[in-house]
């Protein structure tokens, strides 16, 4: 694929980061101001409210986005610092091809375990 | 069609990228977006392994959190929260000045002249005070009102 394209998709999915990883900190760590607030739960981890959140619809897609577009600008942003290190064409294709291959592993992992708590009885 | 490339060897090693040498305050902007970046990867990649722990049942969830319950892990954890805000705040710095906003329109260079980066100046400081103001409220909220 055209590198152009790559990048443009590296800036779309840094926007898309932007607004549901805004969402994830503020439940996760600005937790005890929003419950101040009366909005959110007084521990977002425990294990209970966990498992309540993996239920519901919404975050079950989002968490899916987000990891997926996570993946994507992450592992990008790493390959493209590796690429200023004008590497052989070789070595280049071969890095390519590894980053790839975790972030769609990773990615086939993470939606299982997102749909598979979704279902969970 | 074959790309010829030619390979220059990179002399200043990890120097070039760390040092802003004759640039400016962007220049560290943009190696401290590298080093974040590089920072939150490594944290993301293994929070996906940790979180999907959740697939083994509540117990399971319960004892991998247990294991990130020290002042260190916390200060860790505080220690990408940073890393998050300064990223997110200047990767919309990144975008703004991407897309071609906030930099005046192309001018010709007569002296004396403001550059481009110079003009969008001011976004960069817009953008880090409000970093520092989300990591102050996260700050709060990792040590003295959150859990």
């Amino acid at each position: 694929m055209r590198e152009s394209k790559l990048w443009v998709y590296h800036i779309i999915a840094g926007a898309v980061i932007l607004v549901l990883l805004g969402i994830h900190m503020f439940i996760m760590h600005l937790d005890a101001i929003l419950y101040s607030l009366g909005i959110g739960s007084q521990n977002p981890i425990d294990s209970g409210v966990v498992f309540a959140r993996s239920k519901e619809l919404f975050f079950m897609i989002t968490y899916i986005i987000l990891l997926g577009t996570a993946l994507y600008h992450g592992l990008y942003g790493f390959r493209n610092i590796l690429m200023e290190l004008t590497l052989a064409q070789k070595s280049e294709k071969i890095i390519s091809g590894f980053l790839t291959f975790c972030g769609v592993l990773l990615f086939a992992y993470g939606t299982f375990a997102a749909v598979f708590v979704f279902m969970m009885k | 069609m074959k790309v010829e490339r030619k390979h220059k060897k990179n002399n200043l090693g990890l120097a070039g990228w760390i040092s802003g040498g004759r640039y400016g305050a962007e220049r560290y902007a943009y190696t401290l977006h590298r080093i974040t970046g590089l920072g939150i990867l490594f944290y993301f990649l293994l929070h996906i392994l940790v979180t999907s722990s959740r697939i083994w049942g509540q117990q399971a969830w319960e004892d991998s959190m247990a294991i990130f319950e020290t002042p260190l892990f916390k200060f860790g954890e505080f220690l990408v929260f940073i890393a998050f805000a300064y990223h997110a705040l200047n990767g919309v710095r990144l975008i703004i000045t991407e897309l071609g906003y906030g930099m005046g329109k192309p001018q010709r260079p007569v002296i004396p002249y403001k550059n481009a980066v110079r003009r969008q100046r001011p976004l960069l400081v817009v953008v880090m005070i409000i970093a520092v103001v989300i990591i102050v409220f996260g700050g709060l909220d990792f040590y003295f009102l959150g859990n």
